[in-house]
């Protein structure tokens, strides 16, 4: 971005600096560690100069915002038109109470809504399954059927709202109950919007929540990115989702790299399935985490944005602009905080939502306060959304396109995390692509390393967490928190067996029978042919265990490699 | 003075239930190991029951149980029943995950002899199980 001549003078100028003015200041005052590094652990320079940013092009690196690369955000005015779309994550309980939740929200100014499942809906378990033992609306909302999704979104007009649902395994399963419930409404297909999560490459890498095997897993994702492209073109079909492996404990650019490298294999199989690029790729989007680390969160956005683009439109050779650009969700790290000092989560939560919306977030969820403790009370969750605003309306970071641009620092840092996250391109594909790398631990492996080093490092207090390593009180803070009424594992279940009672059984047999039929042939998988009998089944009322069930005895379960 | 040798303290980590965050349990596992400690990880999604079971028979002194999806009130005093059962309730069981300060003090008359929550370092842990698992012959 500058002449080669220019670039010589700063580094000479650089040099002149540091033995004029710097040595004779670090001989009086040094600085207070010999090596500072980011929240990742990546080394962080005194001083970042135009001489950080070699051989780089002003128009071919950043150019303009709505346009490729999309370095400075994926629409031309960014939030000076629209906010990006508050969306706090809830869940828990019954349907019914997470309904109540829901419209709690919407009153409270939020813009979406985003639905926290239960571990046995996650893993395709009904409530009354023994897995389900004790988990039962515990950590999001139980679903055993399309009968709880009526309830789950009774009295919110789903043409109006959109929705994103954080589920994977049997994201194709709660798609179908939330068309389902559309359909009684009223909502026409084009008019549903909204997100499934549907990233399984990040559950064998991080997340866990797996069930199959992972080929026959990606297929079915394919069949709901066929189905997508087909019928319902405002949905969202994957969630290409970082956040896991960085709660796991990746890097920040390990997180990129690998979430890039999973929305690679994604692109590949819909390809392979017959779809034309520019027919899906503008129906992916992503899920970044925003940790404490503002600048280089700020530059791992930035970077997401200028690759994707490139990906896209070099590797994949899409035309359509649309596709190359990458829209994200954003959530605020839950893995910093603290159950000591509860309360300065407040600080850690505005930090990390100020980075997604430097970065340029499309939505974002905020965390609340107690979530080291439990899921969020009203009060707790009310406080992490009014940050969101706070920062919209107050802070005055709304009012310019990509405000961190042309710092030398978040360039240089921009920068180095498209190299890093090349490098680990090339060492995916070394190892045969990103479903041999898992089957390998590889990703897994880099992830334990990278919990271990910065777990030791904040034992050592090379890092400090204020509360835990230092500035610590005797004292303990006690916040009200939410406890789930215990009565809901058995009151869901009574419901359920209630609905196994009434429903047409001879129907249900019917459509998982036709399921079945359908998950064998393997020549089918991923042309868009499970997705509609999946819809029949859960029209009449088929529970998602059994619809679940039927994939289990055709494909098996997936046992992961143990790494520690 | 008599001659005592002592035995490397062995610990069973284990993830009861549906639960997939192995995070805590594999930075605790790891750092137990460099310890000196033996330690076993069952992997993921255990009942009460492959956990008791899996202590038993591979003779360890400890246990640690991760959970982070709220269920702890459940699948904990659940192992530790278990263990009661079959006459092995001298192993210590810990805990970790996130758990709030109200149920600590339930696990705790349960039976469960510490919790640790986020926040807490791999060396409280460490000096747990070895302040109360004493190992010599």
């Amino acid at each position: 971005m500058h002449e080669k001549r220019d670039i010589k003078r700063i580094e000479q100028e650089k040099e002149r600096w540091e033995a004029e003015t710097l040595k004779p200041t670090l001989k009086n005052a040094p600085e207070r560690a010999e090596r500072f590094t980011s929240v990742s652990m990546a080394p962080v320079e005194r001083l970042y100069t135009p001489a950080d940013l070699p051989d780089r092009d002003f128009m071919k690196d950043l150019g303009f915002p709505g346009e490729y690369p999309y370095t400075r955000g994926v629409h031309p005015t960014m939030y000076r038109a629209k906010l990006w779309t508050m969306r706090m994550f809830a869940g828990y309980g019954t349907a019914i109470e997470t309904n109540r939740r829901f419209k709690y929200l919407l009153q409270q100014g939020q813009m979406g809504l985003s639905t926290a499942f239960d571990l046995p809906t996650l893993m395709g378990y009904d409530s009354d399954h023994p897995f389900a033992a004790g988990e039962v609306g515990k950590c999001g909302v139980a679903i055993d059927s399309l009968a709880d999704m009526e309830v789950l979104f009774d009295g919110i007009p789903l043409g109006e709202v959109t929705t994103s649902m954080t589920i994977t395994s049997p994201a194709s399963v709660l798609w179908a109950m939330y068309i389902a419930v559309c359909e009684k409404q009223g909502v026409p297909y084009h008019r549903i919007g909204g997100t499934i999560q549907n990233d399984i490459l990040k559950e064998y890498i991080a997340q866990k929540e797996y069930i199959y095997p992972i080929e026959p897993s990606v297929r079915l994702v394919t069949d709901t990115v066929l189905f997508g492209a087909h019928h319902l073109p405002r949905w969202n079909t994957i969630s290409i989702s970082g956040y896991h492996i960085r709660e796991a404990g990746a890097t920040a650019l390990q997180e990129l790299a690998f979430t890039l490298a999973d929305g690679m294999l994604y692109v590949e199989e819909a390809i392979k399935a017959g779809l034309e690029v520019d027919a899906f790729a503008p129906r992916l989007s992503f899920f970044f985490d925003c940790h404490n680390d503002l600048f280089e969160e700020v530059a791992k956005f930035r970077a997401a944005r200028r690759l994707w683009a490139r990906i896209v439109r070099e590797k994949f050779e899409a035309k359509d602009p649309r596709s190359w650009l990458l829209r994200t969700h954003a959530q605020t790290a839950g893995v910093a905080l603290t159950a000591q000092q509860p309360h300065n989560n407040i600080a850690r939560v505005a930090i990390q939502a100020l980075a997604g919306v430097l970065g340029g977030t499309q939505s974002l969820h905020t965390n609340a306060m107690d979530e080291a403790m439990a899921l969020p009370t009203e009060g707790a969750a009310t406080i992490a959304l009014r940050t969101q605003q706070i920062i919209a309306y107050e802070s005055g970071v709304t009012n310019t396109v990509d405000p961190l641009a042309g710092s030398y620092y978040v360039e240089a840092l921009t920068n180095q995390m498209e190299e890093g996250a090349w490098e680990y391109f090339r060492r995916i594909e070394d190892l045969g692509g990103m479903i041999r790398a898992i089957e390998k631990g590889f990703p897994q492996r880099e992830i334990a390393d990278a919990a271990y080093a910065y777990q030791q490092a904040i034992e050592r207090e090379d890092k400090i967490i204020v509360g835990v390593n230092r500035f610590t009180e005797k004292e303990e803070h006690q916040i009200p928190l939410l406890s789930i009424d215990r009565a809901a594992e058995g009151r869901q279940i009574d419901r359920l067996r209630e609905l196994r009672r009434s429903r047409d059984k001879d129907l249900v047999v019917r459509s998982l029978d036709a399921l079945r039929q359908a998950a064998v042939g393997k020549d089918l998988w991923g042309k868009d042919l499970l997705m509609p009998k999946i819809l029949d089944a859960v029209r009449a009322y088929a529970t998602q265990g059994e619809i679940m069930d039927v994939f289990r005895e055709v494909w098996g379960e997936y046992t992961e490699p143990s790494i520690i | 003075m008599t001659t005592q040798v002592e035995q490397k303290i062995r610990v069973l980590i284990a993830k009861p239930g549906l639960d997939g965050h192995d995070r805590g349990a594999k930075v605790i596992a790891r750092a137990f190991r460099d310890a000196g400690m033996e330690v076993i990880y069952t992997g993921l999604r255990q009942t009460p029951e492959m956990i008791a079971s899996a202590a038993i028979q591979e003779d360890v002194d400890a246990i640690g149980l991760s959970c982070l999806s709220g269920a702890h009130m459940y699948l904990f005093p659940r192992v530790m029943e278990l263990l009661r059962e079959r006459g092995a309730d001298d192993i210590v069981v810990f805990g970790g995950g996130t758990i709030p300060d109200e149920d600590i003090q339930k696990l705790k008359a349960a039976g469960i002899a510490a919790v640790f929550t986020p926040g807490a370092t791999t060396g409280e842990a460490i000096e747990f199980v070895r302040t109360n698992v004493r190992k010599t012959v």
